[in-house]
């Protein structure tokens, strides 16, 4: 148990060493010669770290914690909007709790919240319209939160760019709209990897698919995508 | 007294002469000696001219010290002490480091009340795992099963792998990637079998699992690179099935673990020291109860061992696991008797085949099993396929070594391989390799609990080639079981060892 701690030092004193802003106060000691002074700030500051090192590792731990439980309660399922209103208005609150936007089918004017968040209650009029093209980009939707829109048979675009929450498990649920996506983009999002692009070849109408920017090269694979290489793909914006 | 102080002085004068002499030179020197300020300001935060005197007194501490331990009474011993022996006493044994005992383990620190407070030693035998099933598998998971318990375990097994960074992860390390496929199982039905798999398929539906059927029109559509004769009905995994890397699902759950303060040791559980109370059944039988005091742990390479006492072992051994068993009597004497009833699970060959077949179906695969037996899947995205299929009962292959039959590829597999997808008719075997299955004899499903007669080893193993995929969910149910004593999450209390004493298997209908 003791050696852990010593072994954290180590290694934080060589990250100061590395450091140009740490050096810098480093140096000042030089100039004094006294070699009885007390130790310098940043050893001080090292040490009381080092002394608390579970400590700030559970901060640590339990800042991340915090964080993980916002996005989850974030994606909650919205039963009770559900029970009261209809799955279309849980979906719709959904939608615009997170920041995103979204038509509904037959209709040209899209719902969107500002960027504080906040959005017109407008929607709760349209308890039987079904959403057509729902744009995530840059929210914090995840696989929970997709349950929310369970039952959206009409859905045609999903725009997914820069979502940091959307993963390859994420992909592969999206088989619930496999009949009426035609549009999906998922550019920009940095947990998606070669093993979820297999799970898309569940979308049968797939017409576009953007893929820009993705960490890895998608290009040789678009061509053979399954539902028969009729999918565009837009190329790179490297 | 007084000759040690003035000789102190002297020092420390002679020390003045040598720094004041150092400093002169020019400033070039500084900087040099500025940067040895730093590290030795961090490192011992004192003046320099006193380590002569500190080092001598640690010195004469270590001196005292050591001669004190060599006293008798103390437990110094001048023979040097192997650092890698397992501790004198743990609460929980874990026999076998494969990817059940680890999550075991994972799982019993998760919900241990206090930091601390259950000490779990893992004892595997093979550092390098090169004949654990574990990494020797083709990595799948699917809820495809007929049992409810199996398809839950995998629905649970998979949400594990959902959050796997947040079960998994380690504060300051990489986050796990299990470079999961979400490829899917595809089961392929003759006539024969079509109706076992509907019946499965309201069962999957019930449970929950996302898995859709296909006709044979509807497959072709789907999957144009298969030939369907012969084909009646397909079912296909939409979500949560797919392949990933054991390997990296060992680790991560060893790394956790690990980091928790479960205690690592390679060795090999040779005996166990055990205690026998005779009891008498209603029925006027008697029984054997055993309990488990300590085991033996025999390090590699030497003669030493360490007997680790313990309250509570757990069996997690694979395929090994019957043999384990054994050695506290069990199965030995006649079959009549509660005692004498042996763990019905045995090492299985089985044979992996990696083949090269540019023109085959592509990143599209899934991990498809037909009705003939055989299954494979897509490794990497290089035009690489692993295959393989369970021999028959009868001809099944030897187990002293894990040496491939490759005669068994060109008679069995490729056959039927390429009749199910014609571009197959062109591969190439690029390599193979061979694992053991932990082969439950009885009904082909694991057995989980508590031995009747052996009232503190558990059991997690006999998985059929399953365990790998339900790990997290047993590992998860095995802690419940010990810390709670019951199941709390996921009922898993008809896999245990029950049924082979009732003689009630818990079979799969299996469409192969």
């Amino acid at each position: 148990m003791e050696a852990l701690p010593y072994k954290r030092k180590q290694s934080l004193r060589r990250c100061c060493q590395g450091s140009p802003l740490l050096l810098l106060v480093a140096r000042r000691p030089w100039s004094s010669s006294s070699a009885a002074s007390p130790p310098p700030l940043h050893t001080k500051l090292l040490l009381f770290l080092t002394q608390r090192f579970y400590d700030v590792e559970m901060l640590l731990s339990w800042g991340s914690q915090m964080k993980r439980r916002g996005i989850q309660r974030k994606n909650a399922y919205y039963s009770y909007t559900q029970r009261f209103h209809g799955p279309n208005i849980a979906a719709a609150y959904y939608i615009l709790s997170l920041r995103g936007g979204f038509k509904y089918v037959g209709q040209s004017d899209w719902f969107r919240a500002d960027q504080r968040g906040r959005f017109s209650w407008d929607f709760l009029n349209h308890r039987d319209a079904h959403l057509e093209e729902v744009d995530m980009s840059n929210t914090v939707i995840n696989y929970a939160g997709l349950w929310n829109l369970d039952g959206q048979r009409s859905l045609r675009t999903l725009s997914l760019r820069g979502c940091s929450e959307v993963d390859d498990w994420f992909l592969a649920r999206l088989h619930m709209f496999q009949d009426s996506l035609e549009e999906l983009d998922i550019s920009h999002c940095p947990c998606i990897t070669t093993g979820g692009l297999a799970a898309l070849r569940n979308l049968k109408g797939l017409k576009r698919l953007d893929v820009s920017s993705l960490p890895w090269d998608f290009e040789p694979w678009v061509g053979r995508h399954p539902a028969g290489g009729n999918v565009a793909a837009v190329p790179h914006h490297r | 007294m007084s000759t040690w102080r003035r000789l102190h002085v002297k020092v420390r004068a002679a020390q003045g002469l040598l720094t004041s002499s150092s400093r002169r030179p020019t400033e070039q020197h500084t900087w040099l000696q500025g940067h040895f300020t730093l590290c030795r300001g961090l490192s011992t935060g004192g003046p320099l001219r006193n380590d002569f005197f500190k080092d001598l007194e640690a010195q004469l501490a270590a001196m005292r010290k050591k001669a004190a331990d060599a006293l008798p009474g103390s437990g110094w011993t001048p023979f040097e002490i192997n650092p890698n022996l397992p501790p004198e006493r743990a609460d929980i044994v874990i026999v076998g480091g494969g990817v059940i005992g680890w999550s075991i383990a994972y799982w019993l620190k998760q919900k241990e009340r206090v930091r601390g407070g259950l000490r779990v030693l893992v004892v595997e035998r093979d550092p390098t795992y090169s004949q654990a099933s574990t990494v020797l598998s083709a990595g799948g998971i699917r809820q495809q099963f007929s049992l409810p318990e199996n398809i839950l375990l995998s629905l649970a097994s998979a949400d594990f792998m959902r959050n796997i960074n947040e079960h998994l992860g380690v504060l300051n390390e990489d986050p796990v990637d299990l470079q999961f496929n979400q490829s899917g199982y595809l089961f392929l039905a003759s006539q024969e079998v079509a109706h076992i798999m509907e019946e499965n398929y309201s069962t999957q539906r019930y449970a929950g699992a996302k898995v859709s059927l296909l006709s044979p029109t509807q497959l072709k559509e789907k999957f144009p690179w298969i030939n369907t004769d012969g084909v009646v009905l397909a079912s296909y995994g939409l979500e949560n099935e797919g392949w990933f890397d054991p390997w990296t699902l060992l680790n991560a759950f060893k790394r956790k673990a690990v980091s928790m303060g479960v205690i690592p040791c390679y060795g090999e559980v040779t005996a166990f020291k055990y205690t026998i109370n005779v009891m008498t059944t209603a029925d006027g039988e008697q029984v054997d109860f055993r309990r488990i005091k300590s085991v033996k742990v025999q390090m590699p390479n030497t003669l030493e061992y360490q007997p680790v006492e313990c309250a509570i072992v757990v069996n997690a051994a694979g395929a090994f696991s019957g043999k384990l068993t054994e050695m506290l009597g069990i199965g030995l004497s006649s079959e009549d008797t509660i005692t004498g009833i042996p763990l019905p699970v045995e090492p299985r060959k089985r044979y992996v085949y990696v083949v090269h077949c540019p023109d085959g179906p592509g990143l599209d695969t899934p991990f498809l099993i037909d009705y003939s037996g055989i299954y494979f899947r897509r490794e990497g995205l290089g035009g690489n396929y692993i295959a393989g299929a369970s021999p028959e009962e009868a001809e099944e292959p030897d187990i002293s070594n894990l040496e491939v039959d490759h005669q068994f590829f060109e008679d069995k597999i490729w056959p039927n391989l390429a009749h199910r997808v014609p571009a197959f008719e062109k591969l190439k075997v690029t390599s193979a390799w061979a694992g053991f299955y932990d082969y439950n004899t009885f009904d082909q499903n694991g057995i989980i609990g508590i031995h009747p007669v052996v009232n503190n080893m558990y059991f997690a193993t006999g998985f059929s080639g399953h365990g790998l995929q339900h790990s997290p969910a047993v590992g998860r149910g095995m802690a419940e079981l010990i810390l709670d004593g019951d199941f709390k999450t996921l009922d898993l209390s008809a896999f245990s060892f029950r049924r082979i004493l009732d003689q009630e298997p818990m079979l799969e209908r299996n469409i192969v």
